[in-house]
């Protein structure tokens, strides 16, 4: 019998459908050890983010306050966290393999003393988990043989918490030795969009190098985005050559997304592409080179120049509106 | 000033990977292997940065695995690191375990940096970085696009590429700084860099003589390929797709 501690990462004073998944996966692994759930909150000033967070249906929530926590770091929020852990008997932690879980889970973990799976997409009722290595050719079933957990779920395969009932909120000083800090927040560059995030929008239409420019990506491929109301993401390949913003990547070491609709364009279906959306619903490929690889996963694929399909697809696609 | 650079050996990204049918593994038989493509941008930094002092740095490549991970070191030692050591150990050892090794080299070296690949393309656990860190008490700067020292090295401003963009965090040092993609672009080792390379100190050392705790925390179980997806149908236009996508796939 184990209880889970959920961290729910939040920005702007939001939490996002990723805090919301962790939540959601921390709720199904807490029923399978036969103990509860709870969450925490961490930063300054979050009263608001709690009583928020304890509609998701936990047994209790935390916030766990800190000048030290205001912005996020992966030394203080390891020390708060573990402490809040230990103090509150929770031996599983759970949070979503974001870059601020990525970053911040595997500190926990050697603080707890406990083994820890990255990216898992199943937890299996034997208490076992499913993660994907080889750019998620060859998929492992681990267990975790230490008392003491630490778990980060890909957040494209557990199903978000929803709104249920009315938790407790617990305020917690946290214990930081602040002395012994060594990272300070900056800045923070966030590319500002009005579209829906990756990890959330049902629609993702992406490009890739052979769209052959950043301005390209604005004149040829936004207007379908938009058209369709979706997300734009891009390969590698766009993302280096400086077509767009690092965020947009796709892949392996990117973003994972599993959207209802996957659109590629100009992208030639790399291995380490594949890895970040071959969960999608349904993969349209749209290229004109009928050998790339991408239309061996796509459910339709078109041979054609990009830059007269897809034109051509976001008048189609106004038309049907 | 000293700087560790953490590599790994790993199969070539570009290689189809197959899943042994009694689930122990991958199927090895005819793979290359290469140094892992992350650790590779990690010892173009390390490099780097030691071309920007005025002499007096030394890039020390470390590694864990087997034997034949010599042929990932000589890569490194070829593109010009100083030295390696390889910490010798059979099979798979899991990111606490080589965590804990590096933490007993940091302790032997005392560095001033250590630098690494963000995540390994087989394992893709993307922990050992962080795990280091925290073992050693250091700050850390992971998945690191760009690292601006401070005049007096002592600390750096590491850019990092997160989920909503780019985030500046600084770091003192000594710190672990994972390497992300667009870092660097690491240079081709040069014929007389690899000529050099076979002079270089290469130091074995195995797993055992360290003295770290290596009672494992995970088990792998089983190895299954993934479900597998088939090629759809192809279209011939515009018109024909999006009236599927609408009629037969009702995603829009």
């Amino acid at each position: 019998m184990s209880n889970v501690l959920v961290f729910a990462e939040h920005l702007h004073k939001k939490f996002s459908k990723i805090a919301l998944v962790a939540i959601g996966a921390g709720k199904a692994i807490a029923a399978q050890s036969g103990g509860d759930c709870y969450a925490a909150v961490c930063g300054s000033g979050i009263d608001d983010l709690a009583n928020e967070l304890a509609k998701y249906g936990v047994k209790g929530v935390f916030a766990v306050e800190h000048a030290a926590l205001e912005h996020y770091t992966a030394d203080a929020h390891a020390q708060a966290l573990s402490a809040l852990a230990e103090d509150k008997d929770c031996d599983i932690v759970v949070g979503t393999a974001s870059s601020v879980g990525k970053d911040l889970l595997p500190r926990i973990a050697v603080r707890l003393g406990a083994g820890m799976a990255s990216d898992v997409t199943a937890a299996n009722d034997d208490g076992t988990l499913l993660r994907p290595t080889y750019a998620g050719n060859a998929m492992a079933t681990i267990s975790i043989e230490t008392p003491r957990k630490v778990i980060s779920v890909r957040a494209t395969a557990f199903e978000p918490a929803t709104v249920d009932g009315k938790a407790e909120v617990e305020k917690v000083a946290a214990k930081i030795d602040e002395a012994a800090l060594k990272m300070k927040y900056v800045s923070f560059n966030e590319t500002k969009s009005d579209r829906p995030p990756l990890t959330e929008a049902s629609v993702i239409v992406s490009g890739g190098r052979g769209l052959k420019s950043g301005e390209n990506f604005e004149t040829v491929l936004e207007p379908l985005v938009d058209a369709m109301g979706a997300a734009m993401g891009a390969s590698r390949a766009a993302v280096d050559a400086g077509f767009v913003p690092n965020d947009l990547q796709i892949g392996q070491t990117g973003k994972v997304v599993a959207p209802e609709l996957y659109i590629a364009v100009g992208i030639s279906g790399a291995i380490q592409h594949l890895a970040g959306m071959k969960d999608s619903k349904v993969i349209v490929a749209i290229n004109k080179d009928e050998d790339a690889p991408i239309f061996q996963v796509a459910d339709y694929g078109l041979v054609a120049d990009l830059f007269k399909a897809v034109p051509e697809m976001k008048e189609a696609v106004e038309k049907l509106k | 000033m000293k700087i560790l650079v953490a590599a790994k050996r790993v199969p070539d990204p570009n290689a189809t990977i197959k899943v042994r049918p009694d689930g122990t593994g991958i199927v090895t038989d005819n793979l290359k292997y290469v140094v892992n493509p992350f650790c590779e941008i990690a010892i173009e930094e390390a490099l780097r940065i030691k071309e920007k002092q005025e002499g007096g740095t030394e890039v020390v490549l470390v590694s864990l695995g087997e034997q034949a991970s010599q042929e990932q070191l000589r890569t490194g030692l070829a593109m010009g690191a100083d030295r390696a050591i390889l910490v010798l150990a059979e099979g798979e050892v899991e990111p606490v375990v080589v965590a804990r090794a590096f933490a007993k080299l940091v302790e032997q070296e005392q560095p001033d940096l250590l630098l690494m690949g963000k995540q390994a393309i087989d394992d893709d656990s993307n922990v050992v970085g962080q795990m280091l860190a925290e073992m050693l008490g250091w700050g850390q700067g992971t998945f690191a696009s760009e690292i601006k020292f401070a005049d007096d090295m002592a600390s750096a401003v590491v850019t990092r590429e997160v989920d909503g963009g780019l985030e500046d965090v600084e770091v003192q040092m000594p710190a672990v700084i994972t390497a992300d993609l667009r870092l660097n672009e690491p240079r081709y080792a040069s014929l007389p860099g690899i000529m050099k390379a076979r002079k270089k100190e290469l130091k074995e050392i195995p797993l055992a003589d360290l003295g770290i705790d290596q009672s494992a925390q995970v088990k792998t179980q089983t190895i299954a390929p993934p479900p597998s997806r088939e090629a759809g149908k192809r279209v011939e236009s515009v018109e024909e797709l999006v009236d599927l996508l609408h009629t037969e796939a009702k995603v829009i």
